[in-house]
């Protein structure tokens, strides 16, 4: 029997003092990812330290407008929060489209970021997978990858992010807070995930045994009026095959403000600044968005099978943003 | 005491009335056990190890580190396991699985082969022990991809149930003749199973006798087979089957309960053996891909001169199997020239096996489709087209029909769907970013009943006791099986229980091609009858009660040749965002003709059961085999997808009045007609909405994107 152990951490330097001590140890928040890779063997931890009851749920206003989202936040509290409805409405929305109401009740903040891409030569151990066995190939740029990416992609690995949170937070400048046994810090989200390269298996950039703490939104009004538009391949309960979170402010017909961020394009959620740049300050229509669209995806490298992703995302955009730009007129 | 049944209950007919199951609470309390949690002293688990390699051999079994680990009991492997016969033909008419024949010798013809099994004191302790194992293979080139002119494809001389090819008439005169011709190649992917329970089976000798706990569609099926494959007298196998949490086709002797009874014998104790849902993915078939070509030739008003319906499908290395995907036709439709055939490729994959409405599901698809494209071709409604070429015997056969009610279900379907008011134009109805259409298919599936045995008990306290090895693999057969010998005996249905799925009660059909509850009905029917009438002269029972048996064989024997099919009409209404390929349905309705329905509640649950499989088939359902390594990717629930319940909205499934003249209690089966056609009027209502034939399932949305890109382009 495989075995490993299991304990609840009362507090957060207790929990950095074990993974401190123990490196193959893991932190375990909802675990509706983790459990599902330690019953397939693609995680082996020797040990789980459970910060689900940290005292890290709250979620509060900031002094200058903005949110501060404890770490072990649930999913399901996330989305239902007022302040979070209210002021990044897209945010709430992405976080409904995932998963099922039991998962969300289970899931947290900070293992939604480290979640693990669903690709599926990563979760089945009997196949070469660079991210989970470096050097053993990327069987996916040949094989069956018609949900990989389309950007920022390497010949090592062309798996995908599979979260819809991290999208809206991207498109909102979240910042990542973490704690180490060495002290605290914090990094951007847009820095938190690595680029892919051929270091695949290195995914995030925080320290060794670092313990998520929070996400931090700066105050952003435009995020008032913004829409998450996720597409899978049933209605429900599938991870995106494209999602597009927009903010937009539009007054006169020029575009004062937008924000962009693509899911299920690449190892991360895709800030979408090209499109964003060649918006801004330019006209709110249908062309303009679509010209956008093309910038930011002007960089894709399809594969064989998912070239359907640059439509995709580009339809997406246009429809988003021209609904966002309808609502803005009105 | 004294008996009686009562000629006055006659009257309150329990055939026809709705009832819950009678093992309903059992099951939703948890008191219900599955094969693979039913408690056995001294139990051992075995667990399976799979090849990694798509083809080649195996090498060396390092059987030693892994016999070290904690809890091991055996490892049993080519080298060891004890030999088994395999050179027979089955009850079905078929010989046994060959990945069933488990460690006979060193061969892997394809990925996921079962190579060894670990005997274990604990579930965890045999799992880690294998995924432990390490397995040295002779590695040599495979060839898994299936596809249209593979050079491999050949032309099979049978295809089990159906005849592998028959041409009527002469094509290309009737082609000539023809004013409209549809000619158009459909395709639909490799589709598993999947039943809700995996696979489990524990086996243990007791006094020279096997005994076998297990979740199959037939006990007198596996307990012959086992009997067989060990050299045992058949009644020194006991198999027995209580509650199946699903079987589509899958459940029959599989490479589980073997490999349970050799580490059985090996090592005198009890031994269990559950697959993984990945594991079931390459050990219970599936169905085969196919690539199929239609050509319908007709007159200006859609009057058919011309079937033709060619498939291609896929078989293992190891086995012939052929998906009878062109044989659909043979009983619907009728025309001059009427060609159906069957062409094979062997690749190195696992052995396809009969998957829900094999043949008619996927045949159905293709065949209704280019029904559509005809009716829009030739300007005319696609029903009335369907009703414009409505046979009055076989088509092919010349045999007169049983009964015949399709016409009568797209009337009844029509009036209920509101088809009269459909625009016949593609593309003209949109809701916000949505298009709509509607669209409908025909479905039909073989009624036939296999020999069955039964026995009916009156007891001495004035209840009935009805044996029969009988399968409930989820379909509510024991509770329809309850309502037949209440009936028959002419007593409540309180009085009456049945008891099902133990070889020992003697040999049966199983449940399988829409058979099942007919041929044990059947059997019950007359075995009830019998006691009836016995009872009416002489109502004295015995403490040892009075029991009548039957036996089908000679009154199926008697029969004389028809045409005997259910039929239905299939009505969808879909929604299309060709700017992201999401298809969402919004209604469905199938109105079936399929005999005399003996349970309204689960016969419906049945029929929209079908239906919303149809719904998978049409837009989701699809497994995928990584071409290099020879394997699936994704082989689980979170790859392979199925609806959701936001997929399945407004499912309403009814029926018209149909009976079985040449049955006894006038009934058919309604286990497979509901999934044949579905899929077809899916498709046909994308086209009513977008304009665009999808004629490659599932219906993904990259297919619809790049359909709508291309056709911009265009």
């Amino acid at each position: 029997m495989r075995e490993f152990g299991y304990q609840r951490a009362s507090d957060v330097s207790g929990a950095l003092a074990v993974l401190d001590a123990d490196p193959d140890a893991r932190f375990i928040g909802g675990g509706t990812n983790l459990v599902d890779l330690m019953k397939t063997g693609v995680e082996r931890p020797s040990r789980l330290v459970d910060v689900r009851e940290l005292p890290l749920d709250e979620i509060a206003v900031t002094r200058d407008g903005g949110l501060r989202i404890g770490a072990t936040v649930t999913n399901s509290d996330l989305a239902a929060h007022p302040e979070v409805r209210r002021r990044y409405p897209a945010l709430a929305q992405a976080v409904l489209a995932g998963a099922s109401g039991q998962l969300r009740n289970m899931a947290t903040v900070g293992g939604n970021l480290l979640q693990r891409t669903r690709c599926a030569y990563f979760t089945d151990v009997t196949k070469p997978c660079n991210k989970r066995e470096p050097g053993t190939g990327c069987p996916a740029v040949e094989g069956e990858h018609r949900n990989h990416a389309i950007l920022g992609a390497s010949g090592h690995c062309v798996a995908v992010h599979p979260s819809d949170m991290g999208v809206a937070l991207t498109a909102f400048d979240a910042v990542v807070s973490y704690e180490t046994a060495q002290g605290p810090g914090e990094t951007p989200l847009a820095d938190f995930y690595l680029p892919v390269g051929d270091t695949p298996h290195r995914e995030t950039a925080l320290p060794p045994g670092a313990l998520i703490t929070g996400v931090t939104l700066p105050p952003a009004p435009v995020a008032a009026r913004s829409r998450y538009r996720k597409v899978r391949e049933r209605a429900s309960y599938a991870f995106a095959i494209g999602s597009v979170a927009a903010a937009l402010d539009v007054r006169d017909n020029v575009v004062r403000d937008v924000r962009l961020a693509f899911g299920a394009v690449a190892s991360r959620p895709w800030r979408a600044r090209a499109a964003e740049r060649a918006l801004t300050g330019g006209p709110a229509t249908a062309e303009a968005f679509a010209a956008a669209a093309d910038a930011e995806l002007a960089a894709a490298e399809p594969l064989r099978d998912n070239g359907y992703k640059v439509t995709l995302i580009r339809n997406l955009v246009v429809a988003v943003l021209s609904e966002l730009a309808e609502e803005d007129a009105r | 005491m004294t008996t009686t049944t009562d000629p006055a209950a006659a009257a309150v007919r329990s055939i026809g009335t709705a009832r819950t199951r009678v093992e309903g609470r059992d099951k939703v309390t948890g008191a219900a056990r599955y094969a693979g949690e039913i408690p056995f002293a001294e139990l051992a688990h075995g667990w399976l190890v799979l090849s990694t390699v798509a083809r080649g051999r195996v090498r060396s079994v390092e059987a030693d580190p892994v016999l070290a680990m904690p809890g091991v009991l055996a490892v049993l492997h080519h080298g060891n396991a004890p030999r088994v016969e395999s050179d027979f033909v089955g009850m079905l008419g078929v010989p046994p699985d060959p990945a069933a024949v488990v460690f006979q010798d060193d061969r892997v013809p394809h990925a996921g082969w079962p190579v060894a099994l670990v005997v274990a004191e604990t579930s965890e302790q045999a799992r880690e022990a294998a995924e432990t194992l390490v397995v040295h293979y002779d590695q040599e080139p495979h060839d898994v991809a299936f596809s249209a002119g593979h050079p491999g494809a050949y032309a099979p001389e049978s295809a089990g149930y159906a005849e592998a090819a028959v041409e009527k008439g002469d094509l290309e005169a009737a082609l000539a003749a023809s004013s409209v011709v549809v000619d158009a190649e459909y395709t639909t992917p490799e589709e598993h199973h999947n039943a809700m329970e995996p696979h489990a089976a524990a086996a243990r000798w007791d006094g020279g006798r096997l005994e076998v706990v297990d979740s199959n569609q037939g006990s007198t099926w596996v307990a012959s087979e086992l009997a067989q494959m060990f050299s045992l007298d058949p009644g020194a196998v006991r198999v027995r089957s209580e509650h199946v949490g699903g079987g589509f086709g899958s459940k029959g002797v599989r490479a589980h309960q073997v490999a349970a009874v050799m580490a059985a014998t090996v090592l005198q104790r009890p031994v269990r053996v559950v697959m993984t849902r990945r594991q079931v993915f390459s050990l219970a078939g599936y169905r085969s891909p196919t690539v199929q070509r239609v050509r319908l030739g007709a007159d200006a008003d859609g009057r058919l001169r011309v079937l033709e319906h060619r498939s291609l499908s896929a078989t293992s290395t190891v086995r012939e199997f052929v998906e009878t995907s062109a044989a659909a036709g043979r009983a619907l439709y009728p025309a001059d020239a009427h060609h159906t055939t069957h062409e094979l490729v062997r690749l190195d994959v696992p052995t396809p096996t009969w998957m829900r409405a094999p043949g008619e599901a996927p045949g159905s698809f293709a065949l209704e489709s280019a029904l559509d494209e005809l009716a829009e071709k030739c300007g005319v409604d696609p029903i009335a087209l369907r009703t414009r070429n409505e046979p009055d015997r076989g088509p092919v056969s010349g045999l007169p029909f049983g009964s015949r009610n399709l016409v009568a279900c797209f009337e009844e379907g029509a009036r209920r769907f509101g088809w009269a008011d459909r625009d016949p134009r593609p593309g003209l109805r949109r809701d916000g970013r949505w298009l709509l259409g509607t669209g409908t298919a025909a479905a039909s599936f073989h009624a036939g009943a296999g020999p069955s045995t039964a026995a009916v008990t009156a007891e001495a306290d004035g209840t009935f006791t009805v044996r029969i090895t009988a399968a409930d693999i989820g379909t509510g057969a024991r509770t329809a099986l309850t309502l037949v010998a209440a009936d028959t005996l002419e007593v409540a249905p309180e009085r009456v229980r049945v008891r099902i799925g133990d070889s020992d009660f003697g040999p049966a059909m199983i449940a399988g091609g829409s058979m099942g509850t007919r041929s044990w009905a059947w059997a019950i029917t007359i075995a009830a009858r019998e006691l009836r009438e016995r009872l009416a002269l002489d109502g004295t029972v015995p403490p040892e009660g009075v029991t009548v048996r039957s036996d089908t064989t000679e009154a199926l024997g008697a029969l004389s040749q028809k045409e005997r099919h259910s039929y239905g009409a299939q009505f969808a209404e879909v929604a299309v965002d060709t700017a992201t390929g999401e298809v969402r349905v919004r209604r469905m309705l199938g109105i079936f003709a399929a005999g005399r329905i003996v349970n309204p509640l689960t016969a419906r649950s049945q029929l929209v059961g079908g239906m919303i499989w149809g719904i998978s088939m049409a837009l989701h359902e699809e497994a995928a085999r990584d071409r290099n390594l020879g394997s699936h990717v994704g082989a689980d629930l979170a790859g392979y997808h199925f609806a959701a319940h936001a997929d399945v909205p407004a499912v309403e499934a009814d029926w018209v009045d149909d009976q079985d003249p040449d049955d006894p209690i006038d009934i058919k089966g309604v286990g497979e007609v509901g999934i044949v056609g579905a899929a077809a009027a899916v498709a046909n209502a994308v086209w009513h909405a977008t304009g665009v034939r999808h004629r490659h399932l599932p219906i993904r949305p990259d297919r619809v994107l790049l359909a709508h890109t291309g056709a911009h382009d265009a």
